[in-house]
Order: C-alpha cells, then sequence, then structure tokens
C-alpha cells in the first residue's frame, strides 16, 4: 500500500519537475533566438564587417579545376575564385585581400547563413527552392550550366538522340538521374543507368568503359574528362538537358552587400562588351572620352560611392582579374585543359546570353 | 534516553521504498524525454513546412534504376512504377546479396577454417595469410579493388569472353546466363521436385530408425540422389520439356553502341552484384574461419585420440566427433557475421550496387525528402532481417547445444 502511494507522488514530482525543465529550456532556446536576431541585426551591414577584418571570406568548393581549385602552393584559381577576387578589389583596391574556405554541396548554405563566409561563389545552382527559402539571395549568374552527357568518340555518336539501350553512368544525390530519366522517356529512348554515390568512381568506372556515356553538368563533364586515361578519345554531346545558372549568393536582408557583389559581376561583363581588359583599363579610364566606359571606370559619376566603396570599384576589380571573358579564357576556354567554348555564356552580342544591367 | 525512530526517517530509510521512488522517476524522465523528442521534431518539421505521413510512397517514381534482380522481380518501369517499388526492389537487391554472401562467406570459411588447422604446411601457410590479409583491410577498400579489379579485368561491351560458347558468356557489362522461361505444365515438375524432397527426409528417419533397431547402416545417399534426380526428370521429360531457355544474344556487326549483349535477352548478373559478393564473403569468411577455428580447438584432443583409439577414421572423426561438439562454440558467433554482412551489404551504395540505401535513402530520399519516415522505413528492414536471421540461428544453437541430462 505504502508503496502504491510513494511511487504515485514520485511519477507526480518526476513528471512535474520533467516538464518544468522542459520548459525552461524551451524558453531558453526562445531567448537565445530574440538575442540571434537582434545580433543579426546589429551587423546587418557585411561590408562593413568585411572592411574591419581587412579581407573577404569566400566559400568555394574542394577542387572544381576551372571554377575553384587549389594549385600545389596553395593558390586559388577559377571563374568562381576571380569572382571573389574582383569583389575584393573593389572593397579594398585589392584582389589578394580574400581568404577562401573549401566547403562540400552539404556544408555551402550553412557556413554562409551562419556568417562564416561573406559570399558563396562555388558552383551553385540557382533554383527557386533555394532563393526564396534558405534565406539567401542570389546575385546573379556567372556561368550558364546545363546537363550534359559524355561519350567515348569510338562510339561514333554525335547526338545524345543516337543513344537509345545505352549503359549511362552518374551519381546519386543530384537531380542528374531525374533530369536523364526524364529526357530518355521524352524520346522514347531505353537506357541502364549505373549511379555510384561520389563523382570519383563514377570517373574510375566511365573510364574502365562500364558505361557508354557520362552524365553531369557540362562543365562538370569537361572537369572530370582531364581526369580519363585518354582525355582526346573522348566527346561532349551537344544536347543539353536541364537548366544550370551558376552564380555567387549572399545572405538575404543586406541589400549594400547584394549590390556590391550583383554590381561586381556586372562590371565584369561590361568591361568585356566595352573591350576594357586587365592591361588597358588603367590607360582607358585616364585617355578614353567614352561616357559610358568612364562611368564603368569610375571617372563620371559616383556610381562607387552610391555601392558604399571608392569610385575607382570597377577599375581595381578589371585590374585584379580582368573582365569577364579574360577571367573565362584563363580558366575554362578552349585553351584550357577544360576546352569549354563560350556556348550560351558569350556576351549577348555576341549569340550568347551574358546580358549585364547598364551602369549609369 | 527515550529514542525512538520517527515515521518519516522509517519510511526514508526503507531499501524497498528508495528502490521504488528512483526507479519511478527514472521511467518517468525517459518518458517525458521521449516526449519532448518527438514533440521537438514535430514542432521543427512544421517549422520548415513538412509534414510526417506515408503518403509518397504511392507517387510514381521519376528515375531510372540499374536493372537487376530487384528490377525484374518487381517489373519496375519508370512512370508507373511508385516509391514503394523502389523500397522493394532495393530489399530484394539488398537480400540477394546478403544471401549470397552468407553461402559463399560459410563455405570459404569453414574451408579455411579448417585448413588453418591442417598439418599440411602449405594449406596451413595460404589459410593464415588470407585470414590475416583480408580481415586487416577495412571492406570498403575491399569493395573498390574487387570492383575496380573486375571490371578491369573483364573484355570490354563489345567484346566477350565465353565460358560456354553461346550460353554462358562475360564481359564489363556483366555475367550473361541463359534464363529460364517455364511454361505451364512446368508446375508438375517443382510439384514431382517437392515430393521428391519430402520422400528423401522420410527415407533418412527410417534409415535412423532400422539403424537404431538393428545397426544396419542404409546407403541414404545413394537413395535420395536417385530420388531427387529421377523423379522430377521423368516428370519433366513426360510433360514435354515445358521449359524454354532464353540465351543472351551477343551482336557484333551494326552501330558501335548496339554492339555487346543485348538488354533483355539472357539473365545478366550486373559486375557491381559480382563485386559486392566477393568482397562481402572473402571478408567475412576470414572472420568465419578463425571462429571454426576456435570452435575446433575447443574440443579438447583428448575427444580425437580417444576416437583414434576406438579405430574410427580421421574423416569420421571430424565430422561425428569433433564438429558438432565444436557447433556449439561456432554457433552464436557465427550468428554475429551473418548479422554483419547483411548490414555491411549496404557498403554497396558506393560501387552503384542498388540496394536499399543506394536507391531508398539515396535517389529516392532526395527526390521526395522525407528524412525521418525514410530512414526509419530502412532501418526497419534491417532490424526485421537480422532478428530472422538471429531467430533461425538461435533455433539452430538450440538444436545442436549441449544436451544436460
Amino acid at each position: 500500500m505504502d508503496n502504491k502511494i510513494i511511487a504515485v507522488a514520485a511519477l507526480v514530482i518526476g513528471a512535474g519537475a520533467g516538464f518544468f525543465i522542459g520548459k525552461g529550456n524551451k524558453e531558453v532556446v526562445e531567448v537565445e533566438k530574440i538575442v540571434e536576431k537582434t545580433v543579426e541585426a546589429k551587423q546587418t551591414s557585411t561590408l562593413d564587417a568585411v572592411r574591419a577584418k581587412g579581407f573577404v571570406q569566400c566559400g568555394v568548393s574542394q577542387g572544381l579545376p576551372g571554377f575553384s581549385n587549389a594549385d600545389d602552393s596553395g593558390k586559388w584559381t577559377g571563374i568562381d575564385v576571380d569572382l571573389c577576387r574582383a569583389v575584393a578589389a573593389a572593397v579594398f583596391g585589392s584582389g589578394d585581400k580574400v581568404k577562401f574556405s573549401p566547403l562540400s554541396a552539404k556544408q555551402r548554405f550553412t557556413a554562409l547563413s551562419s556568417g562564416e563566409i561573406d559570399i558563396l561563389s562555388r558552383n551553385t545552382t540557382w533554383t527557386m527552392t533555394r532563393d526564396t527559402q534558405l534565406g539567401l539571395n542570389f546575385a546573379g549568374v556567372n556561368y550558364y550550366d546545363g546537363q550534359g552527357m559524355m561519350v567515348p568518340k569510338s562510339l561514333g555518336v554525335k547526338s545524345a538522340v543516337e543513344l537509345d539501350g545505352a549503359n549511362i553512368c552518374t551519381n546519386t544525390g543530384t537531380t542528374t538521374e531525374l533530369n536523364i530519366t526524364d529526357y530518355f522517356r521524352s524520346n522514347n529512348m531505353k537506357f541502364n543507368l549505373v549511379a555510384f554515390e561520389k563523382a570519383d568512381e563514377v570517373v574510375a568506372a566511365y573510364d574502365s568503359g562500364r558505361c557508354d556515356v557520362y552524365t553531369t553538368d557540362r562543365s562538370g563533364l569537361a572537369a572530370q574528362r582531364t581526369k580519363l586515361t585518354k582525355p582526346d578519345d573522348h566527346m561532349v554531346l551537344p544536347e543539353i538537358i536541364s537548366k544550370e545558372p551558376l552564380g555567387p549568393v549572399v545572405r538575404q536582408g543586406d541589400d549594400q552587400w547584394f549590390n556590391v557583389v550583383r554590381w561586381t559581376l556586372r562590371a565584369l561583363i561590361n568591361a568585356e562588351e566595352m573591350g576594357v581588359t586587365k592591361a588597358n583599363a588603367a590607360s582607358k579610364a585616364s585617355s578614353s572620352t567614352d561616357p559610358a566606359l568612364l562611368r564603368l571606370l569610375g571617372k563620371e559619376g559616383k556610381f562607387g560611392e552610391e555601392l558604399g566603396l571608392s569610385n575607382d570599384w570597377a577599375l581595381n576589380a578589371i585590374k585584379a582579374v580582368g573582365n569577364y571573358s579574360e577571367s573565362y579564357e584563363a580558366n575554362v576556354g578552349p585553351n584550357t585543359p577544360l576546352k569549354l567554348d563560350r556556348g550560351v555564356n558569350a556576351l549577348w552580342s555576341n549569340g550568347g546570353i551574358l546580358y549585364a544591367a547598364p551602369i549609369r | 534516553m527515550n529514542w525512538k525512530p520517527n515515521n518519516i526517517s522509517k519510511f526514508t530509510n526503507d531499501a524497498n521504498v528508495r528502490g521504488v521512488f528512483s526507479q519511478v522517476v527514472l521511467i518517468a524522465a525517459l518518458v517525458f524525454s521521449f516526449f519532448w523528442l518527438t514533440d521537438n521534431t514535430l514542432t521543427n518539421l512544421s517549422n520548415q513546412g513538412k509534414s510526417l505521413g506515408f503518403a509518397f510512397l504511392s507517387a510514381t517514381a521519376g528515375f531510372q534504376i540499374s536493372q537487376t534482380f530487384g528490377t525484374w522481380l518487381f517489373d519496375y518501369e519508370v512512370g508507373t512504377s511508385t516509391y514503394l517499388d523502389v523500397y522493394f526492389i532495393g530489399i530484394a537487391n539488398t537480400l540477394l546479396v546478403a544471401v549470397l554472401g552468407i553461402v559463399a562467406a560459410t563455405v570459404i570459411g569453414f574451408t579455411l577454417g579448417i585448413m588453418r588447422l591442417s598439418n599440411n604446411i602449405v594449406f596451413r601457410a595460404f589459410a593464415t595469410t588470407y585470414i590475416e590479409l583480408l580481415r586487416n583491410i577495412p571492406i570498403l577498400l575491399q569493395l573498390f579493388f574487387w570492383y575496380f579489379a573486375v571490371l578491369r579485368a573483364l573484355p570490354g561491351k563489345r567484346d566477350k569472353l565465353e565460358i560456354i560458347p553461346d550460353m554462358i558468356g562475360v564481359n564489363i557489362t556483366g555475367l550473361y546466363l541463359p534464363a529460364p522461361v517455364p511454361q505451364e505444365s512446368f508446375v508438375y515438375s517443382v510439384i514431382a521436385f517437392a515430393i521428391a524432397v519430402l520422400l528423401t527426409f522420410g527415407v533418412i528417419r527410417y534409415a535412423k530408425h532400422v539403424q537404431r533397431q538393428t545397426g544396419k547402416i542404409t546407403p541414404v545417399f545413394l537413395i535420395g540422389t536417385a530420388f531427387l534426380i529421377v523423379i522430377p526428370v521423368v516428370t519433366f521429360l513426360t510433360t514435354n520439356s515445358p521449359l524454354d531457355w532464353n540465351m543472351p544474344e551477343f551482336r557484333d556487326t551494326g552501330p558501335m553502341l548496339r554492339r555487346g549483349y543485348q538488354s533483355g535477352s539472357g539473365m545478366i548478373l550486373v559486375p557491381e552484384l559480382i563485386a559486392v559478393w566477393l568482397a562481402l564473403s572473402l571478408y567475412t569468411a576470414a572472420f568465419i574461419a578463425e571462429i571454426v577455428r576456435a570452435g575446433i580447438l575447443s574440443v579438447s584432443k583428448g575427444q580425437t585420440e580417444a576416437a583414434f583409439a576406438l579405430g574410427i577414421r580421421p574423416n569420421y572423426t571430424l565430422r561425428l566427433v569433433v564438429i558438432p561438439q565444436a557447433m556449439r562454440v561456432i554457433i552464436p558467433p557465427l550468428t554475429s557475421q551473418y548479422l554483419n554482412i547483411t548490414k555491411n551489404s549496404s557498403l554497396a551504395v558506393a560501387i552503384a550496387y542498388p540496394e536499399l540505401v543506394s536507391v531508398f535513402a539515396g535517389t529516392a530520399l532526395n527526390q521526395v525528402g522525407k528524412e525521418i519516415e525514410m530512414i526509419f522505413m530502412m532501418m526497419m528492414v534491417y532490424l526485421t532481417f537480422s532478428l530472422l536471421t538471429a531467430a533461425f540461428m538461435n533455433w539452430y544453437n538450440s538444436k545442436v547445444k549441449m544436451v544436460e541430462r
């Protein structure tokens, strides 16, 4: 009898205590959230924070040749890297005031929203979900990519519509499996999919001849092709079966920093359009009479100050990495191991879709 | 001094009361934590705009799966098959490789274990080297090794290595075998086989009975084999051989892409399956060998000597004296190894074998994003299969363990 009373009493006490501990815990968590928000509100200006620490912290990939890749001496190169250097040059006047954080695909958004990095420039596809649900903003597109297919030249295939019955290798955990299935279904073709967990194994399996086709983003194909035993024996088919616009990402809610990144990218594209290069930027700034060019290079108007930077922001960015074309040719163009033609990434005036709003 | 224990201290010092109190507090705390965790999960999910539910299982899966046993068994068709089918395909592929692995690992493991105790130095050295080498290299590395070794060793897709001309051949896309296509009346042959199995069991029982009564040994093996072969074969022939074979078709003319083995012809074992099977069974065999060795060594040498003294020949000694006693030591750790094979089969995701983790927790999860439900469903599969294996092995263990009188 006594035991039962004790048991019930203890149960009530235990549950009550647990409840209050739990409740208290929830309150603490809520308070922490509010504190976090306040801290965030106080530090809204990424630009000020960047100036205070003296460098731009840039999130890049863990090694994708042509986009962001560290060489043996630890120097980072690639078009994604160049964008970060350009932003650093626009802010500080020097493209070296930047530090890189190599991030995996899983880490990248968390690193940005937690404030660990200031820009995410890591071949990231701009999609509606990412733009609207992650508290992030895409500042533009620096490479229009799309899913493509690579085949051995010996197969004698010139187009993806001839691939009925093929063995296709790819890696899981992306939309690539869905895109390739959709493509084959819409063309009424059959195929067999061999899906690996990681890209390295896909390359090894494709290289050994397990599959007729390797499918992933075209830039990825170009980069992975360099790892094959005989890269020249393989070709990328012309079909593009998905839209993958890649671009830099910043945190939502800081319009000033968003503008700095967005307009630095546009300045590089506008520079190509106006024929301003790394080599001639300084002389054009002093000798040109073209008003559009003078606005870009900071000799007319106060465009830099409107961004919260100095007026020669774009001039510094161009001097640091060159215009879009120079960065492209040096990192992914036909003369690099990636051998990627400009294709849709050409200027709108050259038949591509690269089109930057004017600086005026 | 008139000291009298008061009621309260008598109560609080009672060991019984204290015990009950602390246990109840512990249980209450556990129950509360569980509810708190569940509540938190649900709150966080609803904050992310997600809800729990299994409705996604009936949605159609829009992706292709590598063609193997599972896709064949469930007739997978992109656009009509659902995520539930994907789940079953994953389970079928996992079970296939687990069962194949268990059988192969047992055979290889027992052979090696006995070899390691052999008096022949070559056998002993081979077994020792094998065991020390394979059990000390991580299974994932072995998986990669076998996969790429298998791929590199095989002829290319437009080539073939024929094991039996026009029937069995192999190249980098897999091992091609003739596929049996049973006709309706084939069912009689199956029934005949079942009857033969029952008859054989009857003969075994009868033979034991006769041996106990009279000491006479009936040639059970011969009679059983005769039953098992003659009865089904006669039925098969009298029903006009109702089984066709779909031979693998190989083409070496026409467009390059079309050359090689034609899909849909014959039966195919993909190289991924072969690699996973090899890696799992060779790796686990090393552990099983050690278990077998330990089991045999646990039988005191006196038993062997006594058997020899009675004039029992060495292989009978092993079969009738040593192994039955060794089994008692072998079975429990052997069960853990079988469970390990099942669980390790999830590593096959690394080399594109479409087992449960790969197709369900990989591709399907990426499309529907129901992490909690899908991981839960997967854990249930491994748990069920492991518990079934353990239950079977426990039953077997209770049969072989020492009968205490």
